[in-house]
């Protein structure tokens, strides 16, 4: 028989007020094998902490169960705290009544009621528990780092800096990400490439990272300190080692007429191509869909031109399989499809853009070399009207119900970069909320408004019609004048909302990392571990994790990076040692377990058994602690119950459903 | 346990470690009340649970058991959901053979982001039970008060 302590917290008033937590204590005393049950204002406190170790030593305790909070926020304390006790951390249970019992309850018989069955199911587990110890796993002292934007390029030369080797796989032919494509920054309006560039050259350049782009992650296998990663380098038909990056292919390429994505399909590009003149690295990929070449067998032109001979029209795929440590996710994002939103006529008019293709539009390596024009005519505009929130803040399924963040910010720099350059050009914004929260943003705003004669309407545009005349007519509305608005404007700019990258689920099924229903990856702790992803090893850097400007996406990048270094710098993990085990005695060598096993950790060996007297060698299961997860597929898959997982065992948690249906 | 003679069923819900056991959490930090009835076992996977612990769960006199865990696709061992959505589909067409409703199992996707949608759930779960009632096909009648 155990002898446990019972340790009920009032967390303040948090559960205290709710739960009747001297009742507990009262009730839960009589409990078998509780020798001590005792209440505390803050048991994760050091007084707190210090009550349990009294305890263990004054009354011997063996187990543990502390009545507080979630396990998924203390349980690690309390483990702690009570291997410092002397008894293994392994006994200790959690009742977890708060989450799930003061917080979600408002009357206090029902609250206190409920904790005593919660507490007696803890107590209950505690006495069937055993003492269980972690192994050891090792660290491979190398990062991998998906995505290769700022937030991706940050994380790198952090963790590279610190000096271990990273490697950043990115799908496009270059890194830069969304910041390549942007042509001033908020609030300070440094020109975008300008600042990113060198940190695009000092990644390349530094002798701890290795990037591959145009290239994508395939598979991933293993756990923290140990994964396995298979990396798709997708042929470029460019010999990399060779090219000179002169660019004559693409000056000579015949095909010219595939839409830009750098330019977001405002421009065209030719087959074989560099996204922009700055792309790290500074070496083309033929893209084969519009290759004269690969769709007919003629032209070559390119490989003839070519003084280095680095055309190689027969380049295949290639896979690297590399070993990490640590995977921080940083895919960015993209904008809405606008699909759904008729009524902006975003599909109908060349001169109705998003704010992305404006960026482009006005970066002087863009489709009108940076003059502000009308994309049907080439005119200057001299009426635009922004629209704020499309498709953020959204209550039907048509966009998203989060707010994008960055808008607000990025259409006060347009209205300001356009009234600075064309003080002759009219700009209104239509708007639902100015939000400027951030380090000199209203003021930013104000600027745009005050100085700027920045033309804010507080009101939704309901439609945007196309006139025979080549102008746009938007109708909208004043809320705080109360008045239906009709403006015609020359071009209307679409604050589109963000959302992440496409790949994003592909990439989280692979790492087994949590992904809300807006496809943000789950960080491990809303508030306290923001940058981490609850699956070991795995970071978030960047928009992956919610909506974000710049700063805020190079500060989160460093915070990962720091969680890198951290894991990397230990020789050492330990293992969970929840682990299942086969009863050698039940166990018939069926092989049930094995076929439904995700790491293929279980194998089989004959053994010698001695069941009951009688001697013999016979075919057992035996799990490889360092592979097993603990998920427990196993326990269930196996016919005669022999497999087991150590510490959510079939009798513990039997046991706890006996608690609470007693 | 009854209070003012009204119904209070017992209901067990088995929660994954990492979706929907995260998820209850959110629930409680957003304050997004479901009854009481329901107490949640957690459990490392969704593959975990033996359909052992729910007929003990039914012969011990639970009304209703609730399995939830990790969207398919997310699991966080990645298959674990796809053999307890499987075992339980078999499972629960067995016990509605000998009587125990279809009403009273269920599984329940739940992700660590959906704090509301775990608080619906079990709302609407406490509700369906409450109208069939006392769960008398299954349970241990030495078990009961």
């Amino acid at each position: 028989m155990q002898r446990i302590g019972v340790f009920v917290c009032h967390c303040g008033s948090n559960i205290a007020a709710t739960v009747d937590v001297k009742k507990v204590v009262e009730v839960i005393a009589s409990e078998p094998g509780v020798v001590h049950a005792e209440d505390y204002q803050y048991m994760c406190s050091e007084a707190g902490q210090e009550k349990i170790a009294i305890a263990v030593r004054e009354k011997k305790l063996t187990g543990i169960v502390v009545c507080s909070c979630s396990p998924r926020m203390h349980e690690a304390t309390f483990r702690k705290a009570a291997e410092r006790a002397g008894i293994n951390p392994y006994m200790v249970e959690i009742a977890n009544i708060r989450e799930h019992c003061s917080w979600i309850h408002k009357d206090i018989n029902e609250a206190t009621e409920k904790a005593v069955i919660l507490a007696r199911a803890a107590v209950a587990k505690v006495n069937l528990n055993t003492p269980l110890t972690p192994g050891e796993s090792r660290v491979t002292k190398r990062a991998l780092v998906i995505g290769g934007g700022i937030a991706g390029i940050q994380t790198a030369l952090d963790i590279a800096d610190a000096g271990y080797k990273v490697d950043i796989v990115e799908k496009t032919p270059s890194i830069g990400g969304r910041m390549s494509q942007l042509d001033k920054t908020f609030p300070t309006l440094d020109c975008s490439a300008c600042i990113l560039t060198p940190k695009m050259v000092e990644a390349a350049a530094h002798e701890n990272i290795t990037i591959y782009t145009y290239s994508e992650v395939e598979k991933v296998s293993g756990f923290v300190g140990d994964f396995t990663v298979d990396i798709r380098k997708k042929a470029r038909f460019i010999d990399a080692d060779k090219c000179t990056g002169c660019g004559a292919c693409q000056e000579k390429c015949p095909s010219k007429k595939t839409p830009s994505e750098f330019n977001r399909g405002l421009g065209t590009r030719t087959a074989i191509y560099t996204p922009f003149a700055q792309a790290i690295p500074n070496v083309p990929v033929i893209d084969t869909e519009a290759c004269i070449k690969f769709k007919t067998g003629k032209c070559g032109l390119c490989q003839k031109i070519c003084a280095a001979g680095a055309v190689d029209y027969t380049q295949k795929d290639e896979i690297v399989t590399e070993k990490y440590g640590a995977i921080v996710v940083a895919t960015g994002f993209d904008t809405i499809s606008l699909d759904k939103y008729d009524e902006y006529a975003y599909n109908q008019s060349p001169d109705v853009i998003t704010s992305l293709e404006l960026e482009r539009v006005m970066n002087a390596a863009g489709p009108t070399h940076g003059h502000l024009e009308r994309l049907s005519d080439g005119k200057a505009p001299k009426e635009i009207v922004f629209i704020q929130c499309v498709g953020s803040r959204c209550s039907d399924d048509r966009g998203k119900p989060y707010c994008s963040k960055i808008c607000c910010m990025y259409t006060a720099k347009h209205a300001m970069l356009i009234r600075d350059k064309y003080p002759d050009v009219n700009v209104t914004v239509f708007y639902i909320d100015v939000r400027t929260p951030g380090k000199n943003f209203d003021e930013f705003y104000r600027r745009a408004v005050e100085q700027y004669g920045v033309n804010y309407v507080k009101g939704q545009v309901g439609k945007v019609i196309p006139q025979p005349n080549g102008k746009l007519l938007v109708q909208g509305s004043d809320l705080l004048d109360n008045k239906q608005i009709l403006k015609e404007a020359d071009m209307v700019v679409l604050a589109t909302a963000i959302e992440p990258n496409k790949d994003v689920r592909k990439i989280a099924t692979m790492l087994t990392a949590s992904i809300d229903t807006n496809n943000f990856l789950t960080e491990a702790h809303a508030k306290l571990r923001p940058v981490e992803s609850p699956t070991a090893g795995i970071f978030l850097s960047g928009v992956v994790q919610g909506p974000k400007d710049i700063p805020e996406t190079v500060s989160q990048a460093g915070a990962a990076a720091v969680k890198v270094v951290g894991l990397l710098a230990k020789d050492k993990l330990m293992t969970n040692p929840c682990t299942a085990k086969a009863d050698e005695l039940l166990c018939n060598g069926c092989s049930s377990c094995a076929n439904v096993c995700p790491y293929g950790a279980i194998s089989y060996e004959d053994t010698l058994v001695n069941d009951h007297g009688i001697r013999e060698t016979r075919r057992i299961a035996i799990v490889n602690s360092a592979l097993c997860q603990g998920c427990g597929a196993c326990t269930v898959a196996c016919p005669s119950g022999a497999m087991d997982l150590q510490g959510f065992s079939n009798r513990q948690i039997l046991s706890e459903v006996d608690a609470i249906c007693r | 346990m009854s209070v003012n003679n009204e119904f209070r069923p017992k209901i067990v819900a088995f929660c994954c470690n990492w979706c929907s056991y995260a998820g209850a959490d959110l629930a409680g930090s957003s304050r997004l009340a479901y009854p009481a009835d329901v107490k949640i076992i957690r459990v490392p996977c969704s593959c975990r649970v033996n359909p052992m612990f729910i007929l003990r769960a039914f012969e011990k006199g639970a009304d209703g058991v609730i399995i939830c865990g990790c969207h398919p696709g997310d699991c966080h061992y990645s298959t674990g959901n796809y053999y307890a959505r499987r075992r339980m589909t078999l499972l629960f067409s067995m016990l509605d053979y000998i009587g125990v409703e279809k009403g009273r199992t269920r599984v329940e996707w739940v992700s660590a982001a959906e704090g509301v949608k775990f608080s619906d759930t079990m709302n609407d779960f406490v509700a369906k039970i409450k109208g069939l009632g006392e769960n008398v096909r299954l349970g241990d009648l030495r078990c009961k008060n």
